[in-house]
């Protein structure tokens, strides 16, 4: 192998590998520290998450939301990009769909409203995102910051709207009434049961095919359409951008676009999928785990399905956890993230001088 | 009349409690951004320091040594973002974001293991906490008419740490604009290549920064814990960092101009939990809402360039490559 070629496995497999190990080694230590063996925690936390039914189903259907902040933080980072608010664009997301649901004519047919209120997500979810990207590109501020700003707006702007707009009268917990029938998605077990085949009750909805979908779109956008070139030469160099006659400007403008709609997209599992109302929080924590998500999956969305359902597999196992040991609490899962993310992320090039002398060894 | 004024009293006096984590994790956001060093884990290094802080005074029966515990908690995550940031040249603002979600998680994690209750400390005793010291004369001053009252309420009835935040300000600036480490301090955030041809250390300057960040941040976060509360309670920060942050920003990087921007954040603060509810003649109800978010408004629209510019330090967010 030339040595060109052993940098590329290097960089691209077993980097990426000896930083995830050394988050889930990292968290093994934590579970030491607090007295909790690490394999018995392991095994429960499989056996919880993946050993039956329900617990596969709840797996699933937390991994759908980590697909869609995955991807909104991945299309961002493809730009150069760091949306740090994906969880306003999904909160205000979760706007768009429940003023769909709630507003538009239940009459219309499912096949029309669910579209619609999906739309609603994206379209609001670009909205919240379309101001920092523009002062970003146009103004010349930092888009880390005004997304975090945008993060505590969007939280005074639901509460604003849920406590004095949305919630019905009389109704004391701030949240709108319930979505008409006909825009929730189908749950799985229920599809299944229609097909005559009985699996436990779960979560699980259609969603994770929106998901799986936009997945593919992603994809299919990003290396195979001249907006996709487009947005990973920006990316890349932005001068050399520039010299192929890109705008990196309205790129950047796009890229969060598109970024703030896949986040606004955590709506649509939890609110049209679930839990049939808007209610304050629903989006807690997805917006920064789409972060470690799009960071160990690498960008890719293949890469990002992966991580997601890992952490779909520790969000219900955490819960699981919860349950059987005294000790631990599913924010265990939190701890795991903010390591992946250290090591995923911060700490990225961690092992690359060691692995380069051993196995990439400049050669004289 | 009277009664207005000591309702705007007892607002300010109130928004001097709410701006001292403000006041301690913007200057150290202040010392981390001048180095060159974009500091978005001022959030986590509070949380942190507030739960150990909480801890140890609970455990070990002083307040001081609560106050050490969480000073060396933060410095402890102010290394790590250092060796992701500094050594290793990763994303800053990804270490940063790290650090947030690992105290999140870690302080859940370990308030359960500690005291096994999910995500709170046992409360503090009286003589586990700071508490409100009376300045000296307050009786004697008390007579002379408005005078008196603001020197009751305002300036006396604090605790040691509110004291020592406003003093920290002035030596801040001191250190930054008059000692030789100030000096270089600014200069390794705005070029540092021209600091390492100068012979010095660009690393060593940024991780120094971040260690005097690191000890700032502990106070502000025991602050939180011990002595404005009497325990810890599940993300008791609630943004604190992130509002330092926009102060930062907002005061453009300068010790006073942030002291300031601390002070009107925390006013509005004040302000936002005293109208909760209130009708007002002409307005009707304030919602309090929009209160809370005037200081992220601003800061976005000072970031945007339409009042006045905010310029960070030229090298921020950029590890420092030396040639080969």
């Amino acid at each position: 192998m030339t040595r060109d070629r052993r940098l590329a496995w290097i960089n691209g497999l077993l980097l990426p590998l000896f930083n995830v190990l050394t988050a889930f080694l990292a968290t093994a230590v934590v579970f030491l520290f607090i007295g909790v063996d690490p394999i018995k925690a392991t095994k429960i936390l499989i056996y919880g998450a993946l050993g039956y039914d329900e617990g596969l189903g709840y797996t699933l259907y937390y991994a759908t939301n980590f697909v869609f902040t995955g991807l909104a933080v991945a299309v961002a980072f493809h730009a150069g990009l760091f949306n740090i608010g994906g969880e306003g664009q999904a909160y205000v997301g979760g706007l768009g769909i429940a003023l769909v649901a709630l507003y538009i004519n239940p009459a219309l047919s499912a096949w029309i409203l669910i579209p619609l209120a999906i739309s609603g997500g994206l379209l609001f979810g670009a909205l919240w995102a379309i101001i920092p990207a523009y002062l970003q590109a146009y103004r010349g501020s930092h888009i880390v910051i005004t997304t975090i700003m945008f993060n505590f707006l969007a939280s005074a702007l639901m509460v604003y709207m849920l406590v004095h707009v949305l919630r019905e009268v009389g109704q004391m917990s701030p949240e709108s009434r319930n979505f008409p029938e006909v825009v929730w998605l189908p749950f799985v077990h229920d599809v299944f049961a229609g097909f005559g085949y009985n699996i436990a009750k779960s979560p699980l909805n259609l969603s994770i095919l929106v998901a799986l979908f936009f997945s593919l779109l992603v994809w299919f956008f990003l290396w195979h359409t001249r907006w996709g070139f487009a947005i990973r030469a920006t990316g890349k160099s932005n001068d050399a951008a520039i010299y192929s006659g890109i705008n990196p400007k309205k790129i950047i403008v796009v890229t969060m676009c598109i970024s703030g709609a896949l986040a606004g997209l955590v709506g649509v599992n939890e609110l049209i999928g679930v839990q049939h109302r808007l209610f304050l929080n629903f989006n807690y924590g997805y917006g920064f785990g789409g972060i470690a998500v799009a960071l160990m999956g690498r960008n890719h969305p293949v890469g990002i399905l992966i991580a997601a359902l890992l952490f779909g597999i520790l969000y219900q196992g955490g819960a699981e956890l919860d349950f059987e040991l005294q000790n631990v609490s599913r924010d265990i899962v939190v701890v795991m993230q903010g390591l992946v993310i250290l090591f995923c992320g911060g700490l990225e090039y961690l092992y690359r001088p060691l692995l380069i002398r051993f196995l990439a060894p400049i050669e004289t | 009349m009277n009664d207005l004024l000591l309702n705007l009293i007892l607002t300010l006096d109130a928004s001097f409690r709410v701006c001292i984590p403000l006041i301690f994790a913007s200057m150290a956001g202040l010392f981390a951004e001048r180095s060159g060093v974009v500091d978005i884990g001022l959030e986590g290094k509070l949380l942190m320091s507030a739960f150990i802080a909480a801890s140890a005074a609970s455990v070990f029966g002083s307040p001081w040594i609560g106050l050490i515990a969480g000073m060396f908690a933060s410095c402890v995550f102010a290394m790590i973002h250092g060796f992701a940031s500094i050594t290793y040249k990763g994303n800053q603002i990804v270490s940063g974001v790290a650090i947030n979600i690992l105290a999140s998680g870690l302080t859940m994690i370990l308030t359960l293991a500690w005291f096994k209750k999910g995500g709170i400390t046992p409360t503090l005793q009286s003589d586990e906490r700071f508490l409100s010291i009376t300045l000296p004369g307050v009786d004697i001053i008390d007579h002379i008419p408005l005078i008196g009252v603001i020197y009751r309420e305002l300036i006396s009835g604090h605790n040691i740490l509110v004291y020592l935040a406003f003093a920290i300000v002035p030596l801040v600036w001191w250190v930054v604009y008059r000692t030789r480490f100030g000096l270089r301090l600014r200069a390794v955030g705005e070029n540092p290549k021209a600091v390492d041809t100068a012979g010095l250390s660009v690393e060593g300057l940024r991780y120094k920064a971040l260690l005097i960040g690191g000890i700032l941040c502990g106070i502000g976060g025991a602050y939180i814990a011990i002595a404005h509360n009497a325990q810890f309670t599940k993300e008791m920060t609630a943004g604190q960092g992130f509002i330092a942050l926009a102060a930062l920003i907002f005061g453009k990087w300068h010790p006073y101009k942030v002291l300031a921007a601390c002070f009107l954040f925390g006013f509005l603060d004040a302000l936002a939990l005293r109208l909760q509810g209130v009708v007002l003649p002409v307005i009707g109800e304030v919602p309090v809402q929009l209160i809370e978010a005037i200081p992220y408004l601003l800061t976005v629209i000072l970031l945007a360039g339409f009042i006045g510019k905010a310029i960070p330090p030229k090298a921020s967010a950029q590890p420092y490559i030396k040639e080969l």
